[in-house]
């Protein structure tokens, strides 16, 4: 369902297919070294009565992991490096990055003032930077959805989320 | 069957109504899907009985089904990626004011594909339930390879991607504690990674977070058809779809096979549109609004939707995505499933399959009443709905362990769900994987205990050998269908 950024988009390109491709791959494999090196402090041998150690299934899942990691890193690195598919531009990687960070911040702060509190300002600000309503919009929706949430969970199903000083404050 | 007396106490009933209402919800909003939406609500059911549960989170599933098609056809963006057929002909049809007729064929064979699927359900699980309790681990471990072979032999695109999926997914099933020896692995002295990964938050992540990442890129615009419908255009409707049953019954079959082999709903809807075109006389006008065009994804998705509980259920292997998540809750729920579960849980078996009817009776009535309502949601903007699915997920995240951790983890795995789709690394064989990972792992080193780690065990029997063989033909497939390619190629020229 992504990937269409053809359309309407002509900002510069940023990287290419074949670019992630490559990065993807290395990063895989270096994973499956890690896999393939835990596994050989565990053992990948037989052991009596024990059978199979511990590290011996993921030793090969990591083994197969790095070797077909392998061969899409050759199959990248094979196609010329001119043309070929855009992965991103700078506009649309401008966008994804503009929800990223400011979630990566939600996840947290969440940790520290509660997830309702956390929750009523994040959807706030997404609202006047993405939608360009006003804040008198946003923050009223914002604690809407939170009070709907904290109705649901702390109310009805009894599940704890995280909660900050506001809520001790109110008495939860 | 029992199982009806078990579904028709008015808090289940309720329990299917507010489920079925949900799933469709979650169907129409982007970024919220059957997999992640029962995700992220089944830590809500850990209070009820696990028979009550599984029908609320099954009716999510098929509400989830449903909704899929209302977003495709009136306003051109699949809700799922299964609806992404539907799309071809059915918001054509919407364009040229037959939206009612697209979404009244749509709604209807979605239902007749999920009936089939279940009267197969019905008749086949005993059978094949009864035929597994001769299974042994060498058997389990063969139909466990044969689910993941199927994935790289039926696959599009690069095998080896398929393959690097699915064995992340097994590397990260395998962190944490082993249950064979009680040592460490791969946690490096971190007291959280001790349990593992769960994969109830790699679904949250992979597919809620890594898609709004992904549809943020060209910033979604809803502009879509108005939609009612009309109860004589419904009739009309009605009265013009049995002349298609031949698209239906293929649709059907492909549906059901693709379901029951881990092929998932998805290429069930391609592969059901594909032959349609090819076998309908109009097959050269589909993509105008063909009402064909409609029927033949519609039933094929939810036939192999529905159909994908047959293996977890008598098996203990998900044939979607969805199927995998439910079968996480029913391990949390404490029950193992299994050929066991026919015969020690008869009432929660039958519980389901009888909820199965039901569920989609009440579906096809609410979505075909509620059309308007659902379409309301989706003329609330983009801005206002992704920030709100965010939290969604957030909270879903945090709930499954009430652990930050799992949090921090959503957001890596939104990350890698992103790259991965555009990179066009399938995400279902990593799911399952990371599901499956440690019972894979522990028939396998059983078997080999059984026989002293000589892997003649695989072919020791006729039953086992076949299973296996199957599952080494599938794995190869792309490379035979390479060489036949190339034998054919050599042959012309």
């Amino acid at each position: 369902m992504s990937g269409h950024d053809g359309d309407t988009d002509n900002s510069p390109r940023l990287v290419s297919v074949r670019t992630m491709d490559i990065v993807v791959a290395l990063v895989l494999i270096a994973a499956a070294g890690v896999v393939i090196t835990d596994s050989l402090r565990l053992g990948v041998r037989w052991r009596p009565i024990e059978g199979p150690a511990a590290g011996y299934f993921p030793f090969y899942i990591g083994l197969i992991l790095a070797l077909s990691s392998a061969v899409t890193l050759i199959r990248a690195v094979m196609d010329k490096p001119a043309g070929g598919q855009t992965f991103v531009t700078k506009k649309a990687f401008g966008q994804v990055l503009a929800v990223l960070i400011p979630l990566i911040v939600y996840i947290v702060v969440l940790g520290f003032i509660g997830i309702y509190v956390a929750s009523a300002i994040y959807i706030a600000l997404f609202m006047w930077h993405f939608g360009k309503y006003p804040l008198t919009k946003g923050a009223p929706i914002g604690i809407a959805i939170s009070l709907v949430l904290f109705l649901m969970f702390e109310v009805w199903f009894l599940v704890p989320l995280p909660k900050g000083p506001l809520e001790e404050m109110l008495g939860y | 069957m029992g199982g009806f007396l078990v579904v028709l106490s008015p808090f289940n009933l309720m329990l299917m109504l507010v489920g079925i209402l949900l799933g469709v919800i979650i169907g129409v909003l982007p970024g919220l899907g059957g997999a992640n939406g029962v995700a992220i609500l089944l830590p809500l059911t850990f209070s009820m009985s696990p028979t009550s549960a599984i029908i609320m989170l099954s009716c999510i599933y098929w509400g989830a089904l449903f909704g899929g098609a209302i977003t495709s056809i009136l306003f051109n963006i699949p809700g799922e990626p299964w609806s992404v057929a539907t799309t071809f002909d059915g918001h054509p049809m919407a364009r040229k004011g037959r939206a009612d007729e697209a979404l009244t064929a749509a709604f209807t064979s979605s239902f007749v594909g999920a009936l089939v699927a279940v009267l197969v359900i019905t008749f086949l699980a005993p059978l094949v339930a009864k035929f597994a309790l001769k299974f042994g681990p060498a058997e389990f471990f063969a139909v466990q390879f044969l689910t993941f072979a199927s994935f790289i032999g039926m696959g599009k695109g690069s095998p080896f991607k398929t393959l690097a999926s699915m064995t992340l997914g097994f590397a990260l099933a395998s962190v944490g504690l082993d249950s064979v020896t009680g040592q460490l692995r791969m946690t490096f002295g971190t007291a959280e990674l001790l349990t593992g990964f769960k994969f109830l938050v790699a679904v949250i992540g992979l597919f809620g977070i890594g898609e709004i990442l992904g549809s943020m890129e060209t910033g979604l615009a809803f502009t879509g058809a108005h939609a009612r419908l009309r109860l004589n255009a419904v009739l009309e409707t009605w009265k013009k779809l049995p002349q298609y049953w031949m698209t239906s019954l293929r649709s059907c079959i492909i549906g059901c096979w693709m379901g029951i082999t881990p092929g998932g709903a998805t290429p069930a809807s391609f592969m059901s549109y594909g032959l349609a075109k090819r076998f309908s006389k109009d097959g050269h006008k589909f993509g105008t609004g063909q009402i064909e065009g409609v029927i033949a994804p519609e039933t094929g998705a939810h036939a192999a939707g529905t159909s994908a509980l047959l293996p977890m259920l008598t098996l203990g292997i998900p044939g979607s995505p969805t199927a995998a998540v439910l079968l996480g809750g029913l391990l949390i729920w404490g029950l193992q499933p299994g050929p066991l579960l026919f015969i020690e849980q008869k009432d929660f078996v039958w519980g389901l399959i009888a909820s199965m009817y039901l569920g989609n009776i009440v579906g096809l009535v609410i979505v075909l009443t509620c059309v308007p309502l659902f379409a309301a949601i989706l003329r609330v903007p983009f801005s206002i709905i992704a920030p709100v699915i965010m939290v969604i997920c957030a909270v879903g995240a945090y709930t499954i362990n009430n652990a930050m951790f799992d949090v921090w983890m959503m957001g890596v795995f939104g990350v890698i769900g992103y790259l991965f789709n555009k990179l066009k690394y399938p995400l279902p064989p990593m799911v399952l994987a990371l599901v499956l990972g440690d019972m894979a792992e522990s028939s396998f080193r059983q078997s080999m205990l059984l026989s002293q780690g000589d892997l003649s065990i695989f072919w020791s029997n006729g039953l086992v050998g076949t299973i296996f063989g199957l599952g080494v033909i599938l794995l190869f497939w792309p490379v035979i269908s390479w060489l036949m390619g190339m034998a054919r190629q050599g042959k012309t020229a």
